[in-house]
């Protein structure tokens, strides 16, 4: 059986279905230990509140965090795009629209980060 | 064979919908919305991290009750796709697949984000 592989399809594997699943509980560790930092030591005000992403562990933790949400809202956003958007090139125009927007994301994510 | 008095149309507003299709739409929605104001959100993080100016502006925005409105709205989103997500992480690891079991965890889903929403969104206003 031949399989039609499209430029705009879901590259037919199991790694998206994966990456969505890692990145997922990596997001969800991130916010439960986040949620539990503010419920413990609230930041009182703005010195407390940069003091805690100047932290080199919290600084990689978000950017991690940061990646693991835009490449999980990348494999979300196609799969609706594929659900919804059927011709060929307005999906494609679309999914390099989302992918340009998603990459902007992350290279501010990283400015903002480490520019404290 | 027999005539069957099945309706034959797949009009969503006439099927009364399952709640696990209900939590399962809104984790598309919630999803799609939390995409759209990515940029605003990431937005609001930088004027609250840059600079002692810049969080003064963040704290005036966040002020604002349609700023809380919006900010409550993701609350809600963000809450929703992740107890759904936690949820599909059960299924996948066949937790939770039985019918009735299923529909329980379905309005605990729903329950559960709504309720925290109203708890976070109180401690927001």
């Amino acid at each position: 059986m031949s399989v039609v592989k499209h430029v705009v399809g879901a590259h037919y594997g199991l790694r998206d279905w994966l990456v969505q699943r890692v990145t997922a509980v990596l997001m969800a560790v991130y916010t439960v230990v986040f949620v539990g930092i503010l419920l413990i030591c609230p930041p009182q005000h703005y010195g407390e509140w940069r003091a805690l992403f100047e932290n080199q562990l919290m600084r990689m933790a978000t950017f991690l965090f940061f990646v693991s949400l835009f490449w999980h809202a990348w494999i979300g956003v196609r799969d609706i795009l594929m659900d919804y958007i059927k011709p060929t090139s307005v999906r494609l125009g679309l999914e390099i629209v989302v992918a340009v927007l998603l990459v902007g994301y992350a290279g501010l994510a990283i400015q903002i980060l480490w520019s404290l | 064979m027999i005539a069957s008095d099945r309706p034959k149309y797949l009009d969503l507003t006439k099927i009364r919908q399952p709640v696990p299709a209900i939590v399962s739409i809104l984790h598309r929605i919630s999803g799609a919305t939390l995409f759209l104001f990515a940029g605003v959100l990431l937005y609001l993080f930088q004027e609250s991290l840059s600079s002692p100016e810049s969080y003064v502006r963040f704290r005036a925005i966040a002020d604002h009750w349609l700023a809380k409105l919006f900010l409550t709205g993701m609350l809600w989103a963000f809450l929703h796709h992740f107890f759904a997500g936690l949820r599909y992480l059960l299924l996948d690891m066949d937790i939770g697949s039985e019918l009735r079991t299923t529909r329980a965890m379905s309005w605990g889903v729903l329950g559960t984000s709504l309720a925290l929403t109203v708890v976070l969104g109180i401690c927001l206003w």
